[in-house]
């Protein structure tokens, strides 16, 4: 059980940016992500597409964007908890009890949810006998790759994902790529080397075709795909590989008794709080009158939910407003020199 | 103003008037049309506001730019009609626009 004045939930601009105000008003927090790598949406959505209305930054693409929060947080000590997703948020006492996907559980006055849309999952495929295979037979990311060796793996997608993994299972397995359309997205090296590997019979190329059904009991035998006139083409295959990147789902959000509309949460506009004490949220997720889905309005709403978090976790201190230009004690949490 | 037919996929049809210069996805989502999640707000950065235009208007409306059908590879079953209707923008031109939402959106 880990005890925080403040968890965070998602490390995308808004959580990051909130972190620091927390850090830099004394209070400490920990972060936790589904994802992989902090950043969120900008890293994950559009990490090389330029953002112009950043203030004070006339231009920075969103891995600049977050590189450059990254480098804010330098002088404080912040534990991130990637990977994680939380499942569960419950009162206990006075405090709230947040639990992970993977066992991890937290204890803390104050919930700053930061979750832009929800958590990304992965896109899946549409047919529904897909799921009977799901982590079997059916994987949309890649564990382990030694137990593809010398089997048929049918790989679907048409980006770097797909490609590289075509490209380096074609050594030690039969490989099947689909994709929908005749053009690929990736790095063009790797689609030069896929369509060489095809042209050398190391890769079957099956394009304008996508993925109609699967079929199989106990384990996948076989998939049908289908082109776009109709035709039906059947494959034997031991495993199927999907990669369609990662969508948005609210998940688990929606069930820790917060009051939610069109997939938003609804929060007042003085501390950003949810209608649960100590749980507040900003960023693209809060909803209020006039919000809006700007990253400027995530920096403004983190900024007054951390200082309404200092009276949840400092009950018997008096929070004091302090500039970070004149006040003393804020320039020693930053490890910098006074005047 | 160009009236815009959003049929859902219970086959239910939503004819509202859309202003000029409002993109196909903001037209629906101001309606509350069911089924167009649009969830990073017209970014062309997650593919949930896929629609199906019909095919004759499909070659009448402006064309696909880069990236689209990069994004449509991502799009909940999509065919050769798929669309994402924050691409398609509002005019004229375009009055009486048919277009299907998919079961889903992902």
């Amino acid at each position: 059980m880990i005890k925080t004045d403040a968890l965070i939930i998602g490390a995308g601009p808004t959580g990051l940016f909130t972190a620091h105000q927390l850090k830099l008003i004394g209070l400490n927090c920990e972060v936790v992500d589904n994802l992989d790598k902090i950043g969120g949406q900008c890293i994950e959505l559009y990490p090389d597409k330029p953002i112009y209305d950043i203030p004070a930054v006339p231009e920075c693409t969103g891995e600049e964007l977050t590189n450059n929060l990254i480098n804010q947080l330098k002088p404080f000590d912040i534990k991130f908890h990637l990977n994680e997703r939380v499942e569960e948020v419950k009162k206990e006492n006075d405090n709230w009890l947040v639990k992970t996907n993977n066992g991890k559980s937290f204890s803390t006055p104050n919930v700053i949810i930061a979750g832009g849309v929800g958590s990304f999952e992965p896109r899946k495929f549409s047919p529904k006998e897909c799921e009977k295979f799901e982590n079997k037979s059916l994987f949309y990311s890649v564990k382990d790759k030694k137990i593809f060796k010398g089997k048929t793996v049918s790989i679907f997608g048409g980006g770097d994902s797909a490609l590289d993994w075509a490209v380096e299972l074609s050594k030690e397995c039969s490989v099947n790529l689909i994709h929908r359309r005749d053009e690929f997205r990736g790095a063009q090296a790797t689609i030069d080397k896929v369509h060489q590997l095809a042209k050398d019979g190391k890769i079957n190329l099956f394009t304008q075709y996508q993925m109609a059904f699967v079929k199989g009991d106990k384990n996948l035998q076989s998939i049908d795909i289908k082109h776009d006139n109709n035709e039906i083409k059947n494959l034997k295959t031991d495993y199927v590989l999907g990669f369609f990147g990662l969508i948005m789902q609210l998940g688990p959000i929606a069930n820790w008794g917060l009051n939610i509309d069109k997939k938003t949460i609804e929060v007042d506009t003085e501390k950003f709080e949810t209608n649960q004490k100590g749980i507040y949220a900003v960023g693209d997720i809060c909803n209020y009158p006039g919000k809006l889905k700007l990253i400027l309005s995530g920096f403004h709403e983190g900024a007054l939910a951390a200082r309404a978090c200092f009276k949840l976790a400092r009950p018997n201190e008096k929070y004091r407003f302090e500039f970070t230009t004149s006040s003393k004690t804020i320039k020693e949490r930053l490890g910098v020199k006074g005047d | 103003m160009a009236k815009i037919t959003y049929i859902t996929h219970d086959n239910q049809k939503h004819e509202v008037e859309v202003q000029n210069g409002l993109t196909v996805m903001e037209g629906a989502v101001q309606n509350d049309i069911p089924g167009i999640d649009a969830d990073c707000g017209g970014g062309m950065a997650c593919a949930t506001c896929h629609v199906y235009v019909k095919e004759d208007w499909f070659n009448k409306i402006p064309k696909k730019e880069d990236g689209e059908e990069d994004m449509l590879d991502m799009a909940f079953e999509p065919k050769t009609n798929s669309r994402l209707s924050c691409q398609i923008v509002v005019s004229d031109e375009i009055d009486g626009l048919e277009v299907n939402i998919p079961s889903k959106q992902a």
